[in-house]
């Protein structure tokens, strides 16, 4: 990688005579990482001004979420651009986090590859911890000027620092100066960094805007705030208070490991025996697998792990590749869930009035080569997203949105692979990038994701994650395709509900009253019409949080019937008893399937079944999403039969499946067919 | 209120009533129409012209579409027999508008509007007049030695259609029945209906209808129904022979079916407006050939009128079957005004005498 900065350094002064190896040697000198960086700054990905702009941003703004997730913190973070000068652009960046300890500043922002990540084994963003300090040296070098850091730390007697920091090049090495402490007033604790850079801003795709909204969507749980070079303030509110679960941190899993790997595990290890450093330095090593490598690589288990020899360590893991050791646990992951991402997509696009949010889908982990990964996919189609392009997508990385290099990566790979033309979307000749209006979200979260470059801009492929991307898109995209068919049908049926709800009554009451007679009853007439149980599905938005769903049904047929409804409520947004007062309500279970029995309800007749819905989760209720059991399916409209796999939870195909929940069904069927009389 | 809008009122009362008794029936209201399209054509040999078959279509609530139609029959009754209690009358346009205010029934244009008008005549057997519907503009101008008594402001007063008017000739109003509408025929030996306003008035500039005794009626295009009636009582009251002056094109063909045979549209009235012995001078596709006239191509739309027409029962005799096939092997067609080819006044010096001296007419 640095062949050409080398031949660069230890090239001769142009001299006619050769050199001689002393001279040469005289030459030849360290290159400091920060230096080699400085030379090869589209390695970060600071090789457009547009794109440096976007990526110190980036990087800061991944630092802060981090840092308020690991301090359990709700983010609340404010980017500012100002323009200073032709090409000069003022950044800053402030979030509510922990706060820095003030020895600990200068080197967190003024030391590449220095970070509390780069050993740790846990899903994060920033992960190199060479992102904001190379951010500080792009700054420095292109317009001379220092960064400013401030922080604060939480507690009474804390007081906030502030520092203008420059990176020397040469040694690696922070160099502060105007270091003093200051009353941050109306600041609990947080972290502020502002530097100078030279950019361009840009708005639309791939444009720190892009970036921001992006992030608000799979952080839901931030509050973003971006106020543009021209002063306009944006605000990404916060979505939902759930924090993501923190990631636990793990050890090494064994497999797929490198000699290079162990050599460093081993020689930093703090255990006193090699047996002891197996057992309990990697994950998923018993006492019965440690003792089995010790005895298939011939290694002394008792000689202290720093002794291990580079032979030891290729015995070592030919017989760690013969054990038979259980995958890495999967707990250190923080997959977003699909409930939420729906919630940040609904947040964030609001604006495009989206018809359809296909229930996202979030896979169980998988682990190759020691490392878990979990995927995650959304769709959503439809409204004014526009119809006659490609579709948008979005790719995450850890909760990163990647703008960039979007061919090269395994998430368009698989989307191009797949024949959307089943589910709906067109593609000419069943590949590439599906057109039609939507938008498609994939979400890689794992403790080391595979990036194609150091800029993290794209996910490298590997089959095991190519597929699991595939089949988290297949499922989202069947939610999408029987949504279109259901809209489809609706579009049909509905006609008819519009002649009998409002033609026929109108015909009725402007011929009676051209005759001077009595408005006549259109119960029959109607009943002739339609001969159907209708169930229309009505939602009315009381305020930011809270929904009022109803279901007319009516019974446009010429008996009395009964049957029951289903649906499937997020149990967070059940807190008043509207529910459980309603006269048809059945009970609801702890996944929040709820049951509803409409009892002998006459010819003619209608019956309101009405709840509320409070609270974050009320907006991710979509009232179409109901089902019946109890009449024929032909007998009933504006309601889907209850599948055969309601009860089994998502879609997740695993081992432990919810028997009991299904028998429970059986029993319900045979109860249809004694009232089904049709 | 006088017997014929009575009758009008009673019938459309009728349809309603119809209607109401359906639902009060617990039946889905449903109503039966002449299929009014070109398959459902028949020559009525007692008046000689082309009217409704015995084909019927039914309408039915259980669609929305007939479930809106029969809505906006309702509607439209209603507010037809308040303009005849009231003694207005409206445009085709303006019923149009007012259904704005008729939720469901609302028209979407105004050929929704026009059809439905259609519809209530056929229905009713009544005309369009009666229910005090009128066209926006007539557009048909008469320009000849013939003499019309009619209501002005001022009075019924008497016009002579050459002496009384000016250039442009004098304009047809939407009704031209007896009652309101007197005619003298004067000097007036034939009639000549023309197709565009060019030729109506290079004739008129020519002298044509003094040196002839000729009555020239502009069609502008489709003739509008107060234009065929109009030219119908000439021919029929008065004995006037009528002939027809068009471009050589499948679209003049039809403005001449429907002056002579009836429009498929306007079907269920043909013994009103049409005028079986009406003639066609020209411009027919031998025409383009005798005369050698400058010509244009066919494109895709005229070929697909010309063989839309072949199967078109009006146009089965033999002169149009031959005609029609001409023009499509030549693939061109010509406009009248392409005989200025040979001068200002070769039509009314030559095409046009010898013409209907062929025809018998002069």
């Amino acid at each position: 990688m640095p062949s050409d900065e080398s031949i660069e350094k230890t090239a001769a002064p142009k001299r006619k005579k050769t050199p001689t190896a002393e001279q040469m040697a005289a030459k030849q000198q360290e290159i400091s990482v920060t230096e080699f960086f400085e030379k090869n700054k589209q390695i970060l990905g600071f090789d457009s001004r547009s794109k440096s702009l976007l990526m110190g941003i980036k990087e800061a703004v991944d630092n802060s979420l981090d840092a308020c997730e690991e301090a359990n913190i709700l983010p609340d973070i404010e980017v500012c651009i100002e323009k200073v000068g032709d090409e000069d652009y003022h950044i800053s960046v402030e979030d509510n986090g922990p706060g820095i300890v003030h020895r600990m500043i200068p080197n967190v922002f003024g030391r590449l590859l220095y970070g509390s990540r780069f050993h740790a084994l846990r899903q994060s963003r920033g992960q190199q911890g060479i992102g904001i300090s190379a951010t500080v040296m792009y700054g420095n070098i292109t317009t001379g000027k220092p960064a400013h850091v401030q922080s604060k730390i939480e507690g009474e007697d804390e007081v906030a620092s502030g520092m203008d920091i420059v990176i020397d090049t040469k040694t690696n090495r922070p160099i502060v100066t105007n270091d003093k402490p200051f009353d941050w007033k109306g600041k609990d604790h947080g972290t502020k960094i502002e530097y100078t850079i030279k950019g361009r801003y840009i708005t639309g795709k791939q444009s720190v805007f892009e970036y921001l909204k992006d992030t608000a969507i799979v952080n839901p749980h931030a509050e973003i705030i971006f106020r543009d070079p021209d002063g306009k303030k944006y605000t990404f509110e916060r979505a939902t208070d759930i924090m993501p679960p923190r990631p636990k941190e793990i050890k090494p899993h064994p497999e797929g490991m490198e000699i290079g790997d162990l050599m460093k595990y081993s020689s930093a290890s703090a255990q006193k025996t090699v047996s002891a450093f197996l057992k309990n330095d990697f994950s998923r090593i018993t006492d019965r697998i440690a003792k089995e490598i010790v005895q298939k690589s011939g290694v002394d288990g008792n000689k202290k792990p720093s002794d291990i020899t580079r032979e030891d360590a290729i015995a070592m893991l030919a017989a760690i590749s013969e054990a038979k050791i259980m995958a890495p646990p999967t707990d250190c992951l923080s997959p977003i869930g699909d409930t939420l991402i729906k919630k940040g997509l609904m947040h964030v696009l609001d604006g495009l009035r989206p018809e359809y949010y296909a229930t996202p889908v979030t896979r169980s982990p998988k682990a190759v080569n020691g490392n878990p990964f979990v995927v995650e996919a959304g769709i959503v189609y439809g409204g004014d997203i526009p119809s006659d392009s490609q579709v948008q997508i979005l790719r995450f990385a850890n909760r990163v949105p990647l703008l960039y290099q979007q061919g090269a990566c395994a998430i368009t790979k698989a989307i191009s692979d797949m024949d959307w033309r089943r589910y709906g979307l067109e593609q000419r000749g069943g590949k590439g990038i599906p057109f039609g209006p939507a938008i498609i979200l994939v979400h890689v979260a794992s403790t080391k994701v595979p990036f194609t470059s150091e800029g993290k801009e794209a996910v490298a492929g590997f089959p095991e994650l190519q597929s699991e991307i595939g089949l988290a898109l297949r499922l989202c995209a069947r939610n999408l395709k029987s949504h279109l068919n259901k809209m489809e049908r609706k579009k049909k049926t509905h006609a008819k509900f519009e002649i009998v709800q409002e033609i026929l009554p109108d015909m009725a009451k402007k011929a009676a009253d051209h005759l001077g007679k009595p408005v006549p009853n259109l119960d029959r007439t109607i009943t002739r019409i339609m001969n159907v149980v209708w169930v229309e599905p009505s939602m009315k938005k009381e305020s930011k949080s809270k929904r009022c769903i109803k279901y007319t049904i009516y019974n446009y047929t010429s008996s009395v019937r009964t049957f029951r409804l289903h649906a499937q409520l997020p149990k967070e947004s059940l807190k008043d008893l509207s529910l459980y007062s309603s006269p048809y309500f059945l009970d609801i279970n702890d996944e929040g399937k709820a049951n509803w029995e409409i009892r002998e309800i006459q010819p003619s007749a209608h019956v309101e079944v009405a709840f509320d819905l409070t609270g974050d989760m009320a907006d991710t209720f979509d009232p179409d999403d109901i089902y019946f059991s109890g009449l024929n399916p032909v007998m009933v409209m504006g309601a889907e039969m209850l599948p055969g796999d309601w009860g089994i939870k998502g879609m997740e195909i695993i081992e432990s499946a919810d028997d009991y929940v299904e028998e429970d069904d059986e029993d319900k069927e045979e109860e249809e067919e004694d009232l089904d009389d049709e | 209120m006088n017997e014929r809008q009575q009758k009008a009122l009673d019938s459309l009362t009728g349809v309603v009533g119809g209607i109401y008794d359906q639902l009060d029936g617990g039946e889905i209201p449903s109503m039966e129409l002449p299929l009014r399209s070109k398959k459902n054509i028949e020559f009525d040999t007692q008046h000689n012209v082309w009217t409704y078959g015995d084909l019927r279509t039914s309408r039915t609530a259980k669609t929305v579409n007939g479930a809106v139609m029969m809505l906006r029959t309702v509607y439209t009754s209603d507010f037809i027999n308040d303009m005849i209690r009231d003694g207005k009358s409206s445009t085709l346009r303006e019923m149009y508008y007012i259904s704005e205010g008729w939720n469901n029934a609302k028209f979407h244009s105004q050929d929704e509007s026009n059809l439905l008008a259609e519809d209530l005549e056929t229905i009713t057997g009544c005309m369009r007049e009666d229910f005090k519907l009128r066209p926006e503009e007539s557009g048909a101008h008469v320009y000849g030695d013939l003499n019309f008594t009619t209501m002005t402001k001022k009075g019924m007063k008497t016009m002579n259609c050459i002496d009384d008017v000016s250039e442009a000739g004098f304009a047809v109003p939407y009704k031209v029945e007896e009652d309101t509408f007197q005619i003298d025929p004067g000097n007036t030996k034939f009639i000549m209906a023309i197709e565009t306003g060019g030729m109506y008035a290079r004739l008129i500039e020519n002298g044509f209808p003094e040196k002839y005794g000729c009555t020239l009626v502009h069609l502008s295009g489709q003739p509008a129904r107060s234009t065929r009636r109009l030219i119908k009582r000439l021919n029929e009251e008065y004995g006037l022979p009528v002939t027809v002056f068009t471009d050589g094109d499948p679209w003049s063909f039809r403005i001449f079916a429907s002056v002579a045979y009836g429009a498929i549209k306007t079907a269920h009235i043909s013994e009103y407006l049409a005028t079986p012995t009406a003639q066609f001078i020209g411009v027919t596709a031998s025409d383009i050939l005798n005369y050698d006239l400058p010509t244009d191509k066919l494109n895709d739309k005229d070929i697909g009128a010309l063989n839309a027409e072949l199967s078109d029962p009006r146009f089965t005799d033999e002169f149009w079957v031959t005609e029609i096939q001409a023009m499509l092997e030549m693939k061109k067609k010509s406009e009248q005004q392409a005989l200025a080819k040979y001068g200002l006044d070769y039509v009314t010096d030559t095409y046009l005498p010898e013409k209907l001296t062929d025809m018998g007419v002069l």
